[in-house]
């Protein structure tokens, strides 16, 4: 896997492609721009760049103004202030009157790093998955994340896509098709279906690659679109399987991917969800890849759990 | 809509809508009483003297919006509504029934002339000052008014949004404060004083007036004010009583938060000339 780039980067560079195209797209920051990336947007189109200062409730609430007015609004944060600090906010004032607000939230996860938990939310994609009207998309990167804005800008209606601050590899190619609430198989193997999102889905491939190796064949599914979710694959993919699924994400196993995706088979019978990602505990400090080695997230790991089920 | 230049068509008018409200709070059997009664001047000087809209063209791009941040207060907007011709007056009997539009708090429905859900309070300020930063934007000249109340400034956001329209001078906004020093559990000076208001919104960069509001002529003078572009934001800061108009609810935080009873209905409307 040759080059890796942030899916924030990715998002910085699509909100500029997209600001040349679209005028109605205005950006809003809660002075994490450098680090959101929105700063690009900011030089590109000042006049229609706000940073709203660190006041991350404020900025939901102008933003749900500025869709009010017809535009097109992008909010960005941190993860954490984004859908903690504003939850309710964006509960009330963006969903509930389904605005066309665009919530796209960096340093999701245990992968902010050095920060730590404070600054590590594994609980995002619970919160916003729960509140109606809401979509939910962890993009799996760079590539992704760009179709995912292209997508999501003419989409309209309150939309969370959760951000890694992490350069992660590239998967996809250029031609690479998003559409919300459609999954897409990567692999196919019948031993089990892995289901992943967001930085977890490279780690999922690989993983596939090593139980190649040892003659085991597994489907990875890319599950971009936790809401609304394909559950039409999901659940071809897991009949394929023999009923055996596995989901990873870098959230906490309570709410996320994996309760998303053990909601909608539990309702079909007879199906065993192997839930990895965060165990109900805090991050930490630490270096990205070493949070994801101790709280059991690279590829090694996930072999062995995928053993364990097979 | 023409504006009512006679502040006396503009009294009777809020007359008949304390009525109108009244007894929609009634047939609901529950419901925020005190506050819409005490804002009910203000809304109808705001509807029909200020405010530039047609009840004929709600998505008509140049209206002046408005955004009531006490959303509780919602039976005053919609008697002014249904007044005004935005929807039929028999709709008000509906009031939080299950399937009406006119919810507890407001919920959107632009058609309706109710331009935002509300009811959590500490929101409305941001919300006008996103439509307001937007207008600017597009170099349209419509007006963002903001409802707001003294329980209410308790809430942080409502000073995060007062920073934001003061450091941007945005002078295409006005806000209202209904400032009858009572909230849900009592005194305001009891609970946790918001005063002095004029002080706090002008250390944040607006302008202020205060003013008695329920007293017509003051009003509409302070709302030809507040309209002047003066290169900052403009906060109307009206004293009403909670309750006005009814003299078994003036200033009592009981009827904060309750609807009148059959046998105080008899003794409002009796007081209201509503029989
Ligand atoms: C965020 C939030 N917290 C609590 C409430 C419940 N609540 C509704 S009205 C109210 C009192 C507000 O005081 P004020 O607006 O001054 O009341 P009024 O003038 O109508 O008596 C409270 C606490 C709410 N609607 N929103």
């Amino acid at each position: 896997m040759s080059e890796k780039i942030a899916t924030r980067d990715a998002y910085g560079r699509a909100l500029v492609e997209l600001g040349k195209k679209r005028q109605d797209v205005v950006v809003l920051d809660a002075d994490l721009s450098c680090s959101t990336k929105t700063i690009h947007f900011a030089k590109a189109y000042p006049e229609r760049f706000f940073n709203m200062g660190v006041a991350e409730q404020d900025m939901m609430g102008t933003a749900a103004g500025f869709a009010l007015a017809g535009k097109t609004v992008f909010a960005s944060s941190f993860a954490m202030f984004a859908t903690g600090r504003a939850f309710e906010i964006v509960r009330n004032s963006i969903a509930y009157p389904k605005l066309n607000v665009k919530i796209c939230a960096s340093h999701a996860g245990l992968t902010v790093g050095e920060d730590g938990a404070s600054h590590q939310t594994v609980e995002d994609i619970a919160i916003m998955r729960a509140i109606p009207n809401m979509s939910v998309i962890v993009p799996a990167d760079g590539v992704e994340t760009a179709k995912v804005i292209e997508s999501i800008a003419d989409y309209p209606g309150p939309v969370y896509v959760r951000l890694s601050r992490a350069a992660s590899p590239i998967l996809f190619p250029q031609d690479h098709l998003f559409q919300l609430g459609r999954s897409q198989v990567l692999r196919e193997g019948k031993a089990l279906a892995i289901v992943a999102c967001g930085l977890m889905l490279s780690y999922a491939m690989e993983a596939a690659e090593l139980l190649k190796q040892q003659g085991i064949e597994v489907s990875v599914l890319n599950m971009a679109s936790i809401k609304p979710l394909d559950e039409k694959t999901l659940k071809e993919v897991a009949d394929y399987c023999g009923g055996k699924v596995m989901t990873v994400e870098e959230h906490s196993i309570m709410g996320g991917l994996g309760s998303a995706v053990a909601e909608v088979l539990a309702e079909y019978g007879a199906y065993q969800v192997h839930r990895v990602g965060v165990r109900d505990e805090f991050g930490q400090s630490g270096k990205a890849s070493d949070l994801l080695e101790h709280y059991q997230l690279t590829p090694h790991h996930l072999v062995k759990q995928a053993q364990s089920l097979i | 809509m023409q504006p009512i230049q006679d502040p006396e068509k503009l009294k009777e008018i809020a007359r008949l809508l304390r009525i109108d409200c009244l007894k929609m709070l009634h047939q609901a059997g529950c419901g925020h009483t005190g506050g819409p009664l005490g804002m009910m001047d203000l809304m109808v000087a705001l509807y029909f003297y200020a405010m530039r809209h047609d009840p004929k063209n709600p998505h008509w791009e140049d209206r002046d919006r408005f955004i009531l941040a006490n959303g509780h207060t919602c039976p005053a907007l919609y008697v002014v509504l249904a007044y005004a011709g935005y929807f039929p007056k028999e709709e008000l009997q509906h009031l939080r029934q299950l399937g009406s539009p006119l919810q507890g708090h407001p919920k959107r429905k632009v058609e309706w002339g109710i331009e935002m859900s509300t009811g959590s309070l500490g929101q409305g300020m941001s919300i006008g000052n996103g439509l307001a930063m937007a207008a600017r934007l597009d170099a349209r000249d419509f007006i963002t008014y903001s409802f707001h109340s003294d329980g209410e400034a308790q809430e942080g956001m409502l000073w995060e949004a007062a920073m934001t329209a003061g450091y941007r001078g945005l002078d295409n906004r006005i806000g209202i404060l209904d400032d009858n020093g009572i909230q849900i559990d009592g005194y305001n000076k009891d609970i946790k004083d918001v005063s002095p208001l004029k002080e706090k919104f002008e250390a944040f960069g607006w302008l202020t007036r205060s003013i008695d509001g329920n007293d017509m002529e003051a009003i509409m003078a302070a709302l030809d004010w507040a309209r002047l572009r003066e290169g900052k934001p403009k906060m109307i800061l009206a004293k009403t009583i909670l309750g006005k108009g009814v003299s078994i609810f003036e200033n009592l935080p009981k009827y904060h938060g309750v609807a009148p009873n059959d046998e105080e209905l008899a003794i409002a409307l009796k007081e209201l000339g509503g029989l």
